[in-house]
């Protein structure tokens, strides 16, 4: 860009200049990207975030009050698997990340098609579903514990409208989960159909005029292009919600705190709560199990999902 | 008739998506207005008085002002962490975009654990103490930028790799050493996707709620998030101010999504789209 004007100007800067950029003792060019750069980054992450991850595999192997640790061995997984109020946080936390995703990948596709046809509203829809994403949790948690209440709540007053007669959804143990699930499902939609609706447009036009000039229908265009072709973005979906999902504390803890009683703990507010009574090493021993879960639900998914992704 | 049947099924869509995404939303304004007695009622009703200025100014001076504290711990959360973590994650994924390599490899490897892996938090809390950053802002500062580093460096990534190589030849013909080629000629290129990257992050940490209940618990140093999970226990008799609470942190991230609303969406759907 500057050629001509840096070298007069530089002078004696030259050549120290030049010995950056041609080679150093050992005959290798010196590269311009020197790892330093990379030194800011590094030293938070490895202190604040992966010391700690390290770390967590000892501490789970102890009783634990952050000044002194007695290792016990097993004994806190053991109790983990033994207890039945920690033992159901495993169920509910696969049972929350599968509805979650599912429900994002068919509801996001949906709206994704709707938001990219030629509906005159679309830009208005596409503001209106997506603005949930960007609203705090705790806010979104509160909001649909009220609007859930039994009695007065908003819910439950329409449907009975329609002559169904709702019911305590937070309060009671088998819809209080799902409640949240659904909840979560509502606030997060909205990065599934943006994902959705960013695949779709990527679709090459030639495909549907391919569908248009064998005489397809709007349900042929869905089902022979968009759904197999926008498999990247249900791909991404899945993945993002399932590890959102597998993690989630803040909408359970804001709604019911794991309740009634331990019907709706997550593994997540299992830690919480158990780090809130001072088992430290027990709540340690649910983050490595969390870890566990994690990496042993998404890496196998990734790889499959990336197989079929590469296939296609 | 086709049209009929096109405006038909447009005026369903939009009704239903009304109802679904508007209705809580109407519910939070119109409960955070109300005067006390109607409010309890948490029924989905038109105020019978408009208490706008008296619930706002009640919610702001309850407890001694907490709130404009927590707004002003927010603030500084927010824009000091977000500042970081667009420097750090730049200058990490542009080497890590430029050279590969081993410790490149390492890199990606470690980019995308910080995605997956959930934060282990008590040993977190027992490293902050050691440090003596545990329960203090700049703790949950470095917090929230080893946790949002991964995303940032993904989206850094992507961008600078449509930057041409020869620019950075050329820089360095003229003598610019890595520091001054980053700083200098890659940094300001990023603007776009810096934008990106602040709005998303911004919106991340304003509404995050579990590091801060983890790492900065007490009162005197609450960010929004947390005062407003306080309120909800002292204040359920008075669901106006609780709902007037809501709407005030609302408000930030409203703000956002009117001025940037494709930059944001962008953001978020960058990456996630390769194919």
């Amino acid at each position: 860009m500057t050629k001509q004007h840096a070298g007069p100007r530089t002078g004696p800067g030259v050549v120290p200049g030049k010995r950056h950029a041609r080679a150093r003792a050992d005959g290798r060019p010196r590269s311009a990207y020197p790892y330093a750069l990379y030194l800011p980054a590094a030293v938070v992450y490895l202190v604040i975030f992966l010391v700690p991850t390290v770390m967590a595999f000892y501490f789970a192997l102890t009783r634990w009050t952050l000044f002194d640790s007695t290792f016990v061995g097993l004994q806190n997984f053991r109790d983990f698997l033994a207890e039945q109020n920690l033992r159901i946080g495993f169920q509910n936390t696969l049972v929350y990340a599968v509805v979650t995703s599912g429900l994002k990948v068919v509801l996001g596709l949906l709206l994704g098609v709707l938001l990219t046809s030629k509906l005159r509203l679309r830009g208005f829809l596409r503001s209106v579903v997506f603005f949930p994403v960007l609203v705090s949790t705790v806010a979104v948690g509160i909001t649909f514990s009220v609007l859930l209440k039994p009695d007065t709540g908003l819910v439950n007053q329409a449907l009975g409208l329609v002559g169904i007669d709702g019911r305590d959804w937070l309060g009671d143990a088998t819809t209080a989960l799902l409640s949240v699930a659904l909840v979560d499902v509502w606030k997060g939609v909205g990065i599934a159909t943006v994902i959705y609706i960013a695949g779709i447009l990527s679709i090459p036009q030639d495909y549907y005029q391919a569908v248009a000039v064998d005489g397809g229908n709007a349900w042929h265009r869905f089902r022979h292009v968009t759904l197999p072709l926008s498999w990247p973005a249900t791909y991404s979906v899945i993945i993002l919600s399932f590890i959102g999902g597998l993690r989630t504390f803040d909408l359970i803890w804001t709604m019911t705190r794991g309740g009634p009683g331990f019907t709706s703990d997550t593994i997540a507010s299992i830690i919480y709560k158990q780090y809130q009574a001072g088992f430290y090493g027990l709540s340690t021993a649910g983050n490595v199990l969390l870890f566990l879960v994690v990496t042993a639900i998404v890496v196998p998914l990734n790889y499959f999902l990336g197989k079929r992704q590469a296939a296609l | 008739m086709r049209a009929v049947r096109r405006f038909g099924a447009e005026a369903v869509a939009l009704a239903a998506a009304t109802v679904i995404f508007l209705v809580p939303f109407a519910f939070m304004l119109l409960t955070a207005v109300k005067n006390e007695k109607q409010a309890t009622d948490l029924d989905f009703s038109w105020p019978t008085e408009w208490r706008i200025v008296q619930n706002f100014t009640e919610v702001i001076e309850a407890r001694d002002f907490v709130l404009l504290r927590a707004y002003l711990n927010s603030t500084i959360l927010t824009v000091v962490s977000v500042a970081l973590i667009v420097v750090f994650a730049a200058m990490a994924a542009f080497v890590l975009q430029r050279r590969a390599g081993r410790i490149g490899s390492v890199a990606n490897f470690l980019v995308l654990s910080g995605l997956i892996i959930p934060p282990a938090i008590v040993p977190t809390i027992w490293l902050l103490q050691a440090l003596g950053l545990f329960k203090t802002m700049p703790g949950l500062i470095l917090v929230e930028v080893a946790f949002g580093l991964s995303y940032a460096v993904l989206l850094f990534r992507a961008f600078i790799a449509a930057i041409p190589r020869e620019l950075d030849e050329a820089a360095m013909i003229d003598g610019c050493g890595g520091m001054r080629l980053f700083f200098r000629v890659i940094f300001p290129l990023l603007r776009p996707v810096t934008i990106t990257v602040i709005l998303t992050s911004a919106v991340a940490i304003f509404n995050d709620f579990v590091n801060p209940l983890y790492f900065l618990p007490g009162d005197d140093n609450a960010t929004v998030q947390v005062t407003l999970y306080n309120f909800q226990s002292q204040y359920n008799t008075q669901w106006n101010l609780l709902f007037m609470d809501i709407v005030l942190i609302t408000i930030p991230p409203l703000l956002l999504f009117v001025f940037f609303n494709r930059k944001i969406v962008a953001g978020m759907t960058a990456g996630a789209i390769k194919g």
